[in-house]
């Protein structure tokens, strides 16, 4: 039985009307990505955004940021935590996610995966699609970790 | 989510259901190992039930293209959506994989 994930969205924190607040805290288990997807996924389908980015840029991109803080920001080690704060609006989606690991440079990351040398990886696709599906992603550091923000645009 | 593997003709074909990424991805490379190492050598996956796919799961099916190839075998992808096939042409993997756009037409083309 995997643990409980601990949703917060139905908004401990005030927010106004046509704002709807996300925060989840997960312990590093790759089994937990898809249940967070879900909740981010649904409160951008509520709010209209695009059927493409409900279906693909969404849940993608999140799936790629999750699995990055669970298995190299927290080296799969269940005793550490990754943190969700997803905000939607009428006119964005912005969230973040917050790992317990030192973090990656994200201007370093710029192998190609398309480049016919590379296209026959097993790799090196995760942090492409998180840019080509999300408007911007940034990394932040923060007090003993690594936050990544992804902001998308309502289509 | 869930792998569904049966057999067509000569052809093993694959059903994805629901995602395939990086939490399930290892089930679906091992099911598919498994008819590999019993002799089998033609492989369809379909993706007619399948939501959405990340770059592990993309990985796993660049793996196992590899893999069956190497045996001498072949594999064919079937039933991508407008939004799986967009996923593909981004990270141009449309121009690695034989891809047909019905179950019949890809298990024809073996």
């Amino acid at each position: 039985m995997p643990p409980a994930v601990d949703d917060h969205s139905a908004g401990h924190v005030p927010a106004p009307d046509r704002v709807r607040v996300v925060e989840v805290d997960i312990p590093s288990d790759v089994n937990l990505i898809e249940r967070v997807v879900e909740l981010v996924r649904r409160e951008c389908e509520e709010m209209d955004f695009a059927r493409r980015q409900v279906m693909l840029n969404v849940p993608v991109a999140l799936t790629e940021a999750l699995s990055n803080a669970i298995l190299r920001g927290n080296g799969d080690d269940p005793a550490k935590h990754v943190h969700v704060r997803a905000l939607v609006d009428p006119e964005r989606l912005v969230v973040e996610v917050v790992d317990e690991g030192p973090g990656f440079d994200l201007d370093h990351a710029v192998t190609d995966p398309t480049a016919p040398e590379n296209l026959d990886r097993e790799d090196g696709r995760g942090l492409y699609l998180m840019r080509k599906l999300m408007d911007r992603v940034e990394r932040i550091e923060v007090p003993h970790g690594s936050l990544v923000r992804m902001t998308l645009h309502r289509g | 989510m869930s792998f569904s593997i049966k057999k067509e003709g000569e052809v093993v074909v694959v059903d994805v259901e629901g995602q395939l990424i990086v939490g399930n991805r290892q089930e679906l490379k091992q099911k598919v190992l498994d008819e590999l190492e019993r002799g089998e050598k033609k492989f369809l996956i379909d993706f007619s039930q399948t939501g959405y796919i990340d770059s592990s799961g993309l990985g796993v099916l660049v793996s196992l293209s590899k893999k069956i190839r190497e045996q001498g075998g072949e594999l064919r992808l079937a039933n991508l959506n407008d939004d799986l096939k967009t996923l593909f042409e981004l990270t141009k993997l449309d121009t690695l994989f034989q891809i047909a756009d019905t179950r019949d037409r890809a298990l024809q083309s073996f």
